[in-house]
């Protein structure tokens, strides 16, 4: 039984309990979150961290939240007020959206009625996550606009344009998973990881999404757009107070959801990891919900050592690697997995399916080795500084000028 | 009342409302907003009618990217320059209050010959393989020539924007700043070895359009970027020139 026909007869107070379960939900783990990511961070450079409210300092967070939320609001005499109102609102509601087709478990039983911990199933579930995306991205451009400052205008139209060029890699690492499922609804996607996760049989795309899930988000070491160095912290640097950690919210939201749609698409999503099968029947299915989150928690642990690990990348580096690596990688990649698809299924014999997998990795090897040394060959000529006189005074001998040629 | 047309009656008039405001927004940028905002609203309606895909899509592609760099444009491009309202064209505003009768005109025409209150028909028959695979069998398959046409002609247009919006490159050749650094030294002067002078901090006035006054009083031009003086952004610089200061020459020379 698919997901989409156990949802269709939801009656309606499932379907608000539901909804009101995923905002809940979303908030406690942002709270959560913000205290493991400070005590996660903290490890790793061999600090404590947050450890004096609550027991290891667990409701740090919540602390923080209230004393931002009671701090005085300051609307700049330059911004545009009802815009500057709007943007916040805009980034805060888009971030909860993607959740509603996020399946969070196996069938149970909520309350008495045969279902599972998911809002909808639409036939087009991963692409609408795509679109509440692509909408949240307006919270960012508008507040970097509203705020009637440079820096902000600046660090908005940073970031917007970062989300947008990883969305796009990001989109195209999908299209591996479709073909594959042959369906776009996560329930479907889920179902057809039953044998193998995504994550083997589409290595690639998974790598490419885990990329580009990081430059969506603008996390380290993404985040270019909030360089607190270079643009004093990005589009909400003239935000204060409850607006602020609406923003604060909204990021954390997305990395959850982010990971979340990971965990769906190459996770096998709520099903237990293989050898664990018999797990899925405990506590009434209900366990499954457990190995969701441990995937989710395992993304977000792989977001902190990033941020914990890297230095941030430069403006044309990034931009360069999203269009010029991470895009004609991943549409090479979708005509391997669409000519495999095909030949699976117009039955070709396994020969031939092992000759083509033969080719092209042959082919990806060659072209590895040509790229490898042209690149050699360039650096030689960068060096090469051409025939020059020699100066009538004394400088320093200059490393290593040799001719390209020799 | 069934929850569509209760959906129908909340949003459409929201979407009506929106649009009317967004003709009398004073900034671009409202406009914009609202312009996307009624985006939204007819994705809704696409989905309610049972045309998912259509409505996601009409999210991703004219909401996020279509609308999203109108509003990089209006941001970049003065926001708050009010359009005039001066006929560059002659004859344009009788050509367009006729255009917009006739486009009245067809739409009214249309929308007093539906037949109101009839069930749909057909939708089932056109979903009956599911929504996506409907609409694929239709693009990939009846209308390949037609879709592939469109997508040859849309690379086409944006490859030829791309050439006409290409502006010449400033004369300064991309090079290392290894090569950049090895050309100061050996070049004809070393009087640039530490770098170029800064713009007007020598002068009496300390801003980056206004050139250095070399210990002569002779302004010096390498002290204003290339780019300013491409675009016409600075003065003649002899104006500035001081008077009466014993000369020295480019090596530093009296």
């Amino acid at each position: 039984m698919s997901n989409s026909s156990l949802l269709l007869d939801d009656p309606g107070w499932v379907i608000a309990l539901k909804g009101l379960l995923i905002f809940v939900l979303c908030v406690v783990l942002t709270l959560l979150s913000v205290w493991g990511e400070r005590r996660i961070v903290a490890r790793m450079q061999m600090r404590l961290g947050p450890n004096r409210v609550g027991p290891f300092g667990i409701v740090q967070a919540l602390a923080d939240g209230v004393k931002l939320a009671l701090k005085e609001d300051i609307i700049p005499k330059a911004a545009d007020r009802a815009v500057f109102i709007l943007a916040p609102i805009i980034s805060a509601t888009t971030c909860f959206m993607a959740f509603a087709v996020i399946p969070m478990t196996g069938k149970v039983n909520f309350f008495g009625e045969e279902t599972v911990m998911q809002l909808t199933d639409l036939p087009v579930g991963v692409l609408y996550v795509l679109a509440t995306a692509s909408i949240g991205v307006y919270g960012i451009v508008l507040a970097g606009w509203s705020s009637g400052s440079t820096y902000p205008l600046l660090g908005g139209l940073r970031s917007s344009a970062q989300v947008i060029s990883y969305e796009i890699a990001m989109g195209l690492s999908f299209v591996g998973v479709f073909i594959y499922a042959g369906s776009m609804s996560t329930g479907d996607i889920i179902a057809s990881q039953s044998t193998w996760w995504n994550v083997v049989v589409l290595f690639p795309s998974f790598a490419i999404y885990v990329i580009s899930m990081v430059g969506e988000t603008n996390r380290a070491p993404f985040d270019l757009a909030e360089a607190e160095g270079e643009l004093v912290g990005g589009f909400h640097t003239e935000y204060s107070s409850l607006k602020f950690a609406l923003f604060f919210l909204a990021e954390y939201v997305n990395i959850i959801a982010v990971s979340a749609l990971a965990t769906t698409l190459f996770l096998g999503g709520p099903s237990a990891p293989p050898g664990l099968g018999f797990t899925s029947d405990w506590l009434g299915g209900w366990f499954s919900f457990i190995w969701f989150f441990l995937k989710v928690f395992g993304f977000f642990f792989f977001f902190v050592w990033l941020r914990g690990t890297l230095p941030r990348l430069r403006y044309d580096q990034f931009m360069k690697f999203g269009w010029k690596v991470l895009i004609p990688v991943n549409v090479a990649w979708i005509l391997v997995v669409a000519t495999l698809r095909l030949m699976t299924q117009q039955g070709a014999s396994q020969f031939m399916i092992a000759a083509f997998t033969g080719g092209v990795v042959l082919a990806v090897l060659f072209a590895m080795s040509v790229y490898d040394s042209t690149k050699k060959k360039a650096e030689e000529r960068s060096r090469y500084v051409g025939e020059m006189p020699e100066p009538s005074f004394p400088v320093p001998a200059l490393p290593s000028i040799k001719k390209a040629d020799e | 009342m069934t929850g569509e047309s209760v959906l129908f009656w909340v949003l459409a008039p929201l979407a009506v409302a929106a649009a009317i405001a967004m003709l009398f927004m004073k900034k671009a940028v409202h406009s914009a907003i609202l312009l996307a905002w009624v985006m939204i609203t007819l994705a809704i309606f696409y989905i309610t009618l049972e045309a998912p895909f259509l409505g996601i899509v009409q999210i991703v592609v004219y909401t996020g990217a279509v609308m999203m760099l109108f509003l990089f444009i209006l941001m970049l491009v003065g926001v708050d320059s009010s359009d005039s309202l001066v006929e560059k064209i002659k004859g344009l505003r009788t050509v367009a209050i006729f255009t917009v009768l006739g486009f009245v005109g067809a739409l009214t025409s249309l929308i007093a010959r539906t037949d109101n209150g009839q069930a749909p028909v057909g939708l089932g028959e056109a979903n009956s393989g599911g929504n996506v695979q409907g609409i694929a069998e239709l693009i990939f398959g009846d209308y390949v020539w037609a879709f592939e046409v469109i997508s040859a002609l849309l690379i086409t247009a944006a490859l030829g924007a791309m050439v006409l919006g290409h502006s010449e490159k400033s004369g300064v050749a991309k090079t290392s700043q290894r090569a950049r650094s090895i050309a100061r030294f050996r070049g004809k002067s070393i009087a640039t070895a530490a770098g170029l002078p800064g713009s007007g901090v020598y002068a009496r006035n300390n801003a980056v359009d206004l050139p250095a006054l070399l210990p002569d009083g002779k302004p010096s031009d390498l002290s204003i970027a290339e780019v300013l003086h491409r675009r016409g952004d600075v003065q003649e610089t002899k104006s500035y020139a001081l008077e009466g200061l014993p000369k020295i020459d480019e090596e530093g020379n009296k």
